[in-house]
Order: C-alpha cells, then sequence, then structure tokens
C-alpha cells in the first residue's frame, strides 16, 4: 500500500454497521477470498430483486467511484467474518474514516489493507458534511504523518503504530511472525505439563 | 503490583515484544469452523506453511449444516463441511464433523469436552469465543487471516486491551436470567461502548450465576464491542471443573485467575441486580432493548435528530409503531438455540413455561439443542417430550441453525421472531427477517402466547 489514500470519499453516516451488513451470509458459502464485490453492503445497494437502489450513496454520481467512506460509530460491529473486508477491497474502498471500529473488524482491515483512521465526532460530522458534495469530494489520508486532508479540513487521526506501519509496508504478518520461531520454541519451553498445555490428546 | 486478570491471562501467554509495539501472545487452544476457515488453510497452502502444533487445534461443524438432518441440505454448504474435513485430515487436526457424538456448536461443545480451564487462552474465527472468559479463560474472536496465523505460528499479534469491570451487585428477581443480565449491559455500556476493552464481570448477581449462565454473559459481552470477557475462576468453576471425566483432575488454581483486590481498572461501571427486569429487543441492534412491561420508544424520549432517524429507521424495519406496549408485539415464530442460550440449562428454564402448555395458533416454534450431547441428555430428561407435546419442533441435529441463519432455517422478509439468540441485526436471520432477543424462557412464553408476553406472569 501506498503511504497516501486518495479519492473521492461518500457518506455513510448509520451508526452500529454490523458485519451482517456489510456482508450478507448468502455470500458467505464459499471457500475462496473472491467473488465478493456484489455482496457487499448488499441490501443496501439492492432491492429485493436485484435492481440498483437509486437513492443508495454508493449508486450515485459522483459516489459510484468512491474509494474512502465516512463511516457512522462503532462501524464492523457483530461477526468475526473477514468476508466483510474482502468485500469491501474487492469493492475498491481503500478506507473508512470513523469515530469507532469493533476490534476484530480493525485487525482484519489491517491484514488485507483496509485503512481505518480514527477521528473525533466532530470531525467526522464535518467530514460527512464535506463529502456529501454532489460535485465529487476527494479525500486525501497520509499515513506517514497521520492526517486527512479535505478541502479546508486538515486533521491528524488516530491509528496505532503496528497497523500503520503494516498498511504501509504491506507486510504479511504470517512470514513475519516465523521469524520469530525462536522466540516461540523458547516460550513453548517454559510452559509446564499442567493440563491445559495438552488439552487435545 | 496489582493485577487484573486480564493482565495476568496476557502476561502469561506473552512470547514477545515486537518492534512495531504489538506483542507477541501464545494460543493455547485454538478452534475452528467450516465457514471462518478454508481461506486460512488456503492461505498455509499457497505460502507453503505447515501446521505448528496440529494437537492445539479443534474444528468442528456447525454454522451452515442443516439440523433436520445429519447431510448436507444442499451443495454449497456440503463443500464447506467436505472442505473442513479434508484440511484437518491433511493436517492432522482433531474434528467434530457430522454425525461425530461431540458435534454441536463450538462454544456450547468446547465447555462440554472439558477443553476449556482457568487460565487458559483460546482463539476462535467466530465472534463468540468470548464465552470462555466464563471460566476464567481468556477467549476471543479472531478473522481469517489471524486463523492462518495461529495455524502457522501459534501465535497471534495482540494489543494489550483497557479493561472495564462491569459490577452486577444484589439479587435479581424470579424470571431474571443471565441473559437478561447481559442484555441490561449491553444496553447501558451501549453497543460500541466496550470497543478497546476486555471487560471483566463482577458482583453477587454473577457470582450467584452457574456456569451455563455466566457463558451467556461472557458470550454476549461482544455484542458491547468487548474484545474480552471474563469472570474469575472460584468454587463455582472448580466444581464444574472437578464434576467433569477430562478436568476432574486438574490441579485447579482459582487464585491464580482473580484479579487482585487493589487492581485498577480503566473503567468500572455498577449495576443493581433487583433492578434488572426480563428484557426485549425492539430495534436493530442488541442494545436496543426495553424490559417487557415496558413500550418500545418514542420520538419524545430522544433529544437529537440523530438519535430520533435512527429509531424512526430501526422502527421501519421492525414494523413498529412508537410508543406501542411490547407485549403488543405479535410472534410468527420462536427460536430456542445459539451458542448464547442452547444448553441443558436454557432448555430446562423454557420446558417450565412450556409444561402443560401450547404454541399459539399460527406460531412456528423451533428448539435446536446445542450439541449432540445436549440433545440427548435433554432427550433423557424428558424435555424433548415437554417441548414436543407444547407444539416445538425439536431438531434431531445441533448447530447455530436460525441464529445466522446460513442453514436452511432463514426466516421470511417480514417475519418476526422471539430468538434465543445474540444478535438481531438487519437481515440477521434472514432478507427481512425481525429478530426480538430475549431469555429462552422468555421465548417459551412468547410462544405460547402469540406475542411477546412476561414470564412471570407463567406460574
Amino acid at each position: 500500500m501506498m503511504k497516501t489514500i486518495k479519492g473521492i470519499a461518500a457518506p455513510l453516516p448509520l451508526a452500529n454497521v454490523d458485519t451482517d451488513v456489510i456482508m450478507p451470509k448468502r455470500f458467505l458459502i464459499t471457500i475462496t477470498r473472491e467473488g465478493l464485490a456484489d455482496g457487499t453492503l448488499a441490501d443496501l445497494r439492492f432491492d429485493n430483486v436485484g435492481q440498483l437502489r437509486p437513492e443508495f450513496i454508493l449508486n450515485k454520481a459522483p459516489w459510484t467511484r468512491a474509494t474512502i467512506l465516512i463511516v457512522g460509530d462503532n462501524f464492523g460491529c457483530g461477526s468475526s467474518r473477514e468476508h466483510a473486508v474482502w468485500g469491501l477491497r474487492q469493492l475498491k474502498i481503500d478506507a473508512c474514516i470513523g469515530t469507532s471500529f469493533a476490534g476484530i473488524f480493525y485487525d482484519n482491515a489491517r491484514k488485507n489493507g483496509l485503512a481505518l483512521p480514527i477521528v473525533s465526532p466532530k470531525t467526522r460530522d464535518a467530514l460527512l458534511q464535506f463529502s456529501s458534495n454532489a460535485r465529487g469530494a476527494k479525500v486525501s489520508i497520509n499515513l506517514d504523518n497521520r492526517t486527512i486532508t479535505a478541502g479546508e479540513i486538515s486533521v491528524v487521526f488516530e491509528m496505532d503504530n503496528a497497523t500503520r506501519t503494516s498498511l504501509i509496508r504491506g507486510s504479511d504478518d504470517t512470514l513475519d511472525t516465523l521469524e520469530q520461531a525462536a522466540a516461540i520454541h523458547d516460550f513453548e519451553a517454559t510452559l509446564d505439563d499442567s493440563m491445559w498445555v495438552n488439552v487435545i490428546q | 503490583m496489582s493485577r487484573t486478570l486480564y493482565d495476568k491471562l496476557v502476561d502469561a501467554h506473552k512470547v514477545c515484544n515486537l518492534p512495531d509495539g504489538d506483542m507477541l501472545i501464545y494460543v493455547d487452544f485454538h478452534i475452528m469452523n467450516e465457514y471462518t476457515s478454508p481461506q486460512a488453510f488456503s492461505g498455509l497452502s499457497a505460502k507453503r506453511l505447515d501446521v505448528w502444533r496440529s494437537e492445539a487445534h479443534l474444528a468442528v461443524v456447525d454454522h451452515v449444516n442443516a439440523t433436520r438432518d445429519s447431510k448436507p441440505h444442499d451443495a454449497a454448504s456440503k463443500l464447506l463441511i467436505d472442505n473442513l474435513e479434508a484440511n484437518c485430515i491433511k493436517h492432522g487436526i482433531a474434528l467434530y464433523g457430522l454425525g461425530d457424538p461431540r458435534q454441536g456448536i463450538e462454544h456450547v461443545v468446547v465447555p462440554e469436552q472439558g477443553l476449556v480451564v482457568p487460565g487458559m487462552l483460546i482463539a476462535c474465527g467466530d465472534s463468540h469465543t468470548t464465552t470462555y472468559g466464563a471460566y476464567g479463560a481468556l477467549g476471543f474472536g479472531i478473522g481469517t487471516s489471524e486463523v492462518e496465523h495461529v495455524l502457522a505460528t501459534q501465535t497471534l499479534r495482540y494489543k494489550r486491551m483497557k479493561t472495564m469491570r462491569v459490577i452486577v451487585e444484589g439479587d435479581t428477581a424470579p424470571g431474571v436470567t443471565a441473559k437478561d443480565i447481559i442484555m441490561k449491559v449491553v444496553h447501558v455500556v451501549r453497543a460500541g461502548g466496550g470497543n478497546g476493552y476486555a471487560v471483566e464481570f463482577a458482583g453477587s448477581a454473577i457470582r450467584d450465576l452457574d456456569m451455563a449462565g455466566r457463558m451467556t454473559v461472557c458470550n454476549m459481552a461482544v455484542e458491547l464491542g468487548a474484545r474480552a470477557a471474563l469472570i474469575a475462576a472460584d468454587e463455582i468453576t472448580e466444581a464444574a471443573l472437578k464434576g467433569h471425566p477430562h478436568t476432574g483432575q486438574f490441579a485447579f488454581k482459582g487464585e491464580n485467575w482473580v484479579s487482585d483486590p487493589e487492581a485498577v481498572f480503566d473503567e468500572e461501571i455498577t449495576i443493581s441486580g433487583a433492578n434488572i427486569e426480563p428484557l426485549i429487543t425492539w430495534g436493530t441492534s442488541p442494545d436496543q432493548s426495553v424490559p417487557i412491561t415496558a413500550n418500545v420508544p418514542s420520538k419524545l424520549d430522544y433529544v437529537s435528530p440523530k438519535a430520533k432517524a435512527a429509531l424512526e429507521r430501526s422502527l421501519k424495519y421492525m414494523g413498529l409503531t412508537e410508543g406501542q406496549s411490547a407485549q403488543s408485539i405479535k410472534i410468527d415464530t420462536a427460536f430456542i438455540g445459539s451458542c448464547t442460550n442452547s444448553r441443558i440449562e436454557d432448555l430446562r428454564e423454557a420446558a417450565k413455561i412450556l409444561q402443560g402448555r401450547q404454541v399459539a395458533e399460527g406460531v412456528k416454534a423451533i428448539v435446536v439443542p446445542g450439541s449432540a450431547m445436549t440433545r440427548i441428555k435433554a432427550e433423557a430428561e424428558g424435555l424433548r417430550d415437554v417441548f414436543e407435546a407444547a407444539g416445538f419442533e425439536w431438531r434431531p441435529e445441533a448447530g447455530c441453525s436460525m441464529c445466522l441463519a446460513m442453514n436452511d432455517d432463514i426466516a421470511m422478509d417480514g417475519e418476526r421472531v422471539a430468538s434465543s439468540t445474540n444478535r438481531n441485526f438487519e437481515g440477521r436471520q434472514g432478507r427481512g427477517a425481525r429478530t426480538h432477543l430475549m431469555s429462552p424462557a422468555m421465548v417459551a412464553a412468547a410462544a405460547v402466547s402469540g406475542h411477546l408476553a412476561d414470564v412471570r406472569d407463567f406460574k
């Protein structure tokens, strides 16, 4: 991933958007990560017969080209399904800016290059307002110095260092951790014979 | 230095600090299901990695399987189930598959098989892994990339959470269950109020709960955003372990797995147990609940335009009128099941209400025991007879079923369900389905009444 994410932002002000809404269960019966773009936010984007809902923000120009979402509180709550993040990425979303994210969703996002900058409610509301502009509101997120620029708005966002580093490097956590194999073996050597170590025989 | 139970658990599992600020923590035990693990196994294959310690993992089929029958109901679910089996065989991982006498909902079967003890760290690709906090173990849900990470390294990259203590003090009234306690907590702390926190539950109302009740509380703690839920190990925990063939010999050191008396929490909330009533949700978030004696909120109850708009949206989806009484809400379906409330204790509570009564005309009522063992035990106790005599459909197989409708138990558009489950999100039980969360006894009361009803009116 690049150090800067730029794009048109779309306002999605609903609070508590859960991962059932982001990726309804009927799209989960799969053994791959692919093919999830159509499932993403499906019940908000499409009606019961599969027609686009013209009133939904991502179905309206210029937000059909949005790559950044400005989201309500507690975005990504509920089920651990990483399919929600895979789907947002396949829908070309690079970042969601919000006030708070559910923990599992936050960690899943990091693993898939989806940036989740955290801002104050006041800043979020200003960004919601800014991104409602039908001429296409461009937002820029600089991961290096943790700033969001949007028109007159320029604010510092919150993101823990490990997540920020991982996003910038696009690193593979599994392979990185295996470099610590010696430390893991050392830890295992300290485990005594108590039952919980070998609970499955 | 005084430490919280959470800090003790993290410290005991810390492998090392990482340069980026995270730490590596060791996972004692990892549980998988058929729907969040396939891409983790394919990730291993793509990276040509082996499983670090295959005996530390268990796979369970529970999310997509039909519960009417022991065979998959369609080709897509069969693919997921077969895929899990093939991955387990390839990597030497234990599997509780369809037809296995130990099969059931993962968070029901793990304690049932005696696989959780205080002090463990348990991860699983399912958000309700917080359930294990009932045993003084640190359990939390992870995504599929992290499932791959645990398989390959037996560790996770981890950030220490802030700590919150929720004290529920004072006896609860008859008819008030563990489900009502946690629904009250979710209502008070709100849906995202626990984001970034590990929550420890304390107080006399928590200590008085049996293990099943404690699991219900810790299970739904994730609905307030808590990444971990904990209850200190005590004599009730010890008795549960001693009474189980698999953990009977476990050297119980409960004193190790409690918060120090002087430990300081980042947040502390106290709730009066005596003030908790049986609750029902009226909206589309688990924190949108009212006592069964109360009314659905109206716009007058809110000040901000945003809150009024949110209320309007929820009520529209739920097909309710603002201010209508909770007990005037008529139901189409009653569902008892899920990792929150499908244990033998839950079935007994519901059966007490159903004894000698009939499900109301036009209501479809289903009960899915949480595991094969739970079902057999319930049948031996005569509970199946009670449920069936009342008009409930008794499912022969265990699974998540209509809690998240990944199998063929899908509620229809507009169908209203009184449900002993954990989430009332839009579309959770089916596209357009309307979910009301409540305790299993309250579901039974609603089933026989045809509308939401107060369990305390049933003697």
